[in-house]
This record gives C-alpha cells, structure tokens and sequence, in this order.
C-alpha cells in the first residue's frame, strides 16, 4: 500500500465522482433514465486523445472542446428523449452505448479494438505534473462539478428540470417548455462525463473500446442509486462507496464479485432511496433526523423562515 | 440462403423464449428484470446437471424448469415485492446487483471453465436438398413451440391467464375488481422463469456448452427484443425475437465484417424506435 496506489485510487474514484454527479443531472434533477453514460466517457476520452495525438492540442485546450463534443452529441441523445420515453429511453441508451462503443471498435480513425496509445500527460508552464498533482488537479475538477450541480439544483432550471420529473405533462401544460430542459440536461450531464473521460485518458495514457462498454454504464448508475439519488452528496459518497469497494474487498480475492453484487442488492433492497439519500438511514442517526428537517428547523430557531 | 434463414429461425426462437419471460415480468410489475438472464443460466446448470445423473433430457427439462420457478418466485418474493413503491430505478439496480452476484456464484460453483452438454438424440440430421437441419435445431424448434402454445392457453384459457391479462391492462382496476394480485404475480414469475430454464437447456444443447457468463448476452440483448415488440406484449416479442435472429444471422453472414452481432440488433432497435416509439407492436401511449 504504498502512497503512489493510494495516488491512484484516489483519482480513479474522483473520475468516477465527476460520472456519477454527471448522471445524477440528467437521471436525478430531470428524471430521464440513462443506462448509456459510459458512451460519452468515452466520447470525451477519445476526443481529447485525438485531438492532442493528432491535431497536437495541448490538455487545456482539448479538455474543453472534448467537453462540447460530448455535450453537443449529448443534446442528440436529449433530442431523442423527446420522442422515446421512460423505459423504453432506458433500452434506447443501452443501444446507444453498444453502437458508440461499436464504432470505436471497428473504425480505424479511432485505433480499432487496440485503442489508442501514448496520450501525453499534461504539461504545466512546461514541465510534466506529477500523479500526486494530477490527483489535484482531478480533485479541483470535482469541486467544480459539485459546485455545478449546486448552482444548478438551486436555480430556476433546477426548478423545471424538478417539475419534469414529478410529472411532465403537468410541467407542459403549465407553459414550461419541456423539449429545451431535457435538451440541456441531456447536454450538461454528458459534458461533465465528457470531462471525466479527458481526465481519465490523460491519466491512463491509454484507452482502449473496451473502458466504455455497458458495465460501466450500470457501475455509474449503480454508484447513483447506492448513494442516494437526486442528491449531491448522494452520489460523490456512493460514487467513493463504490469505487473504494473492490479494493477494500481485496482480501476475499475469489468472492469479491460475490459479496459486490450481493451488497449492491443488500443496499438497494433496504435503503431503497439510498444510502446517504433522502430519508436514509445513516443521516437520520447522524443529524437525529432527515436532513431537510434539521436545516429548516435550524433556520426557524434562527428567526428565518424559508 | 436459406440454410441461412434456418439457422435465423433457430436463433431467433431461443431469444423469444428468453424474451417472453422478460416482457410478461415487465407486463406486470413494470421491472426491467435483468436477473432473468441468471435464471436462465441457472436453468442451463440444473439441467446439465440432472442429466448427467439421469440421462434424461425430458427429467432435465422438467426439473430446470421446477428449479427456476422457485428461484424466479424467491426473485420476486424478497426483492421485487417489496421495492414496487420506489422509484423504477432501484429495483433494476438491485435486478443488477444480483445478477453479478449470480454470474459469480456459477462460477465458484460450476467452474470457471466451458461444459459440455452433449445430448445424443435418435436421428443425427435432416437435409432438405442442400439445406441441413440438425436433430438439435428441430428439438429448439419443437420445444419452442410447446412453451409458445402452453403459454398462449394458460393465458387465454384459463381463468387466472385471464386475471393476468387484467392485472397487466391496470393493476389498481384489477385489485380494485377483486382479482388476486399476489397469486398473478406469483403465475407470472413462475411461468416466466420455467420458460427461461427450458430456453437455458435449450441454447446450452445447440451450442453444446454451459459457462458461467453466458447469460452477459442475452442479459442485455433481451431488452432490445422486448422494446421491439412494445414492452409487455407477448406476441410482439415473439415476432421481434424472431426478427432480431433473422436479421443478425443474415447480416452477419453477408456483411459480417462490418459489425458485430450484438450491435446489429440495438442499431436495428434504435432506428425502429425513432420512428415508431412505442415499439413494433406496442399500442400508442
């Protein structure tokens, strides 16, 4: 165990935060499930790895554009949502992420199954970060994404992405326009997925199809629902739950898929609003009671009613 | 040509009898239950191993399906139930859950390694000019079809296929007109699950192996068959998994080289859909 592992461990589950928060825009504040969101991981990794191998951008500059690529092909996936809906959008996403990663596999321009190889580390005032800096720097873009999800959560698109999932139709019919909401979630959630793709390329140096299949879609959703979903801190301790899990099962070697897959139906089974979510276990023991309780109950103490 | 649409029929009738149990789950509980694919591993287990006992594939198949049952039912009692009231999100991740705890379990149990399921039956092949079929693609097919038809009398036939029917249509009206829900949903996954187990046997003899992960596949690809058909019709899934078969064996074997497989039914599925969202054969919404 020595510090470098630790290093490593630590920007593995930072990738991962940024995915699940990514997630939880589209399927927790507007309510569309999506069983594909590896797909535009995916589309975010190989963008960057392209656009630095061949275009010879630097990090900083492939790491927005990877984000608009992803957000712009992401809007596609919202414009389609506007026609499938419910369950049949989960399928719908599920296709979409085979076809993408199909793509990736059997066109050359993206390396083929062999993926692609030597993406550069990213450069800072010209010198090569170190894994520990690297850490940080995943570290600051996770802050940033939780802090998004913060202001968006709290403003007036967070409001109407919020009506939409209570009940669309209502939403519609009170004048909201529904079509440009799930647009933009749809494009918010799959930019942030888009950067935790750059992050994770940058990091690996090299991708193959095979880190952006199905699996890891449902790992995603999987950290989302576990840790409480609709939430902020629902998904970054879910997401850290999750990611840290595997290793801290390490030492049952051969039953660590066993006793994965049988806490996952353990926690979904009896926190069925997740772990740290709403009306969760654990903050009703830690605060005394659910949260939303406590703050408001806090702000009439203090004379302030919300 | 057409040893290729045989071979179609073939293919496309074990994803049927897969989806079949799929699309009556989700008919009535509204669950994407992806832990169908584990039964029907599952079922494949049992039956390798009662006929390596008794060398009786008609025991094999009848106590596969028996097996599954009570499985599917434990599914539904100790997981599914008592998640109905929560968001339709959570009971497919505890589906998801359990089906990687599943995979794992054959694999600790079974071995890691592919099993043979070699059944001798009493002729070798049929040829039709030069198109061959094989002893084991017309027990698939004759098999298919005894689960197909069973299917179709114990729902059109009977009085708790009836209540079935209701339960699907509008679960609260159901309830509200004194049908038994808990003895429907009981029904459904028992069915549901037999036929899984029957369709395990049945692709583990025509491919003539058993493996812990052959159930990854049809996990997924099921769902793209079942959307096809619009989510909880029997019949529609029948004729979207026969479809999907036809169509990947055919383009496999003229335009192979251009995609896999299991991409071709999910680029079919997503074109379908965007012009007609409520599937193949679903009603409007």
């Amino acid at each position: 165990m020595g510090l470098g592992y630790l290093t490593t461990i630590g920007t593995f589950v930072g990738i991962y935060i940024i995915l699940t928060l990514s997630l939880n825009i589209i399927s927790g504040y507007a309510g569309q499930v999506s069983l594909g969101h590896a797909a535009f991981f995916g589309i975010g990794a190989y963008t960057s790895a392209l656009l630095t191998l061949k275009v010879g951008f630097s990090f900083w500059l492939a790491l927005p554009a990877a984000m608009i690529i992803a957000g712009f092909i992401g809007a596609g996936v919202g414009i389609i949502s506007l026609r499938i809906k419910g369950d049949f959008l989960a399928v719908t996403t599920i296709g979409i992420n085979f076809v993408i990663v199909t793509v990736f596999e059997y066109s050359d321009f993206f390396g083929g199954a062999y993926g692609i190889m030597g993406i550069q580390y990213p450069m800072l005032f010209g010198l090569k970060i170190s894994k520990f800096y690297y850490l940080m720097l995943v570290f600051f873009f996770v802050v940033v994404t939780a802090f998004f999800c913060f202001l968006i959560s709290k403003s007036w698109i967070g409001l109407a992405l919020e009506t939409i999932r209570e009940d669309e139709d209502a939403a519609e019919a009170s004048g909201l326009n529904c079509a440009k909401f799930k647009i933009i979630a749809f494009a918010m959630g799959c930019a942030f997925a888009g950067l935790a793709g750059v992050l994770y390329a940058h990091f690996m140096r090299f991708i193959t199809p095979n880190d952006f299949t199905f699996p890891v879609s449902i790992t995603i959703v999987a950290m989302m629902v576990v840790g409480g979903i609709g939430t902020i801190r629902g998904p970054i301790l879910g997401a850290l739950l999750m990611a840290a899990l595997p290793e801290l099962l390490r030492p049952l070697a051969n039953y660590r898929l066993l006793f994965y897959g049988g806490l996952i139906v353990f926690m979904t089974r009896f926190q069925p609003q997740g772990l740290f979510g709403e009306n969760a276990f654990i903050i009703k023991k830690l605060f005394g009671q659910n949260l939303r309780a406590a703050f408001s109950k806090r702000n009439r103490v203090g004379g302030e009613e919300i | 040509m057409l040893q290729q649409v045989v071979n179609g029929i073939i293919i496309g009738s074990l994803y049927a009898l897969i989806a079949v149990g799929l699309t009556m789950v989700y008919g009535i509980l509204r669950i994407l239950h992806i832990a169908h694919a584990a039964v029907f591993v599952s079922g494949a287990y049992l039956g390798l191993l009662v006929y390596t006992y008794t060398q009786s594939l008609i025991l094999a198949l009848i106590l596969a399906a028996v097996g599954c049952s009570i499985f599917g039912w434990l599914i539904q009692r100790f997981l599914y139930t008592p998640l109905l009231t929560e968001a339709r999100i959570v009971p497919l991740i505890a589906s998801v859950g359990l089906f990687i705890l599943c995979e794992d379990l054959f694999r600790l149990l079974g071995g890691p390694y592919i099993r043979a399921f070699k059944v001798d039956l009493w002729f070798d092949k049929l040829i039709f000019f030069d198109t061959v079929v094989t002893a084991h693609q017309c027990l698939i097919v004759i098999g298919t079809a005894a689960c197909l038809v069973s299917v179709y009398f114990l729902i059109n036939r009977t009085k708790l296929g009836l209540a079935w029917q209701a339960t699907a249509q509008d679960m609260d009206t159901a309830k509200a007109m004194g049908v038994n829900i808990k003895q429907v949903i009981n029904f459904n996954f028992i069915i549901a699950s037999s036929i899984a187990a029957i369709a395990g046997v049945l692709t583990a003899i025509n491919y003539n192996s058993v493996l812990p992960t052959m159930g990854s596949v049809p996990a997924y690809k099921m769902f793209a068959i079942v959307v096809l058909g619009g989510l909880g019709s029997i019949p529609g899934t029948i004729a979207a998994g026969l479809i999907i078969g036809m169509a990947e064996t055919i383009m496999s074997a003229y335009f192979g080289f251009i995609m896999p497989r299991d991409a071709i039914a999910f680029s079919a599925m997503i074109l379908i859909l965007i012009f007609r969202p409520q599937g193949l054969f679903g009603k409007g919404v």
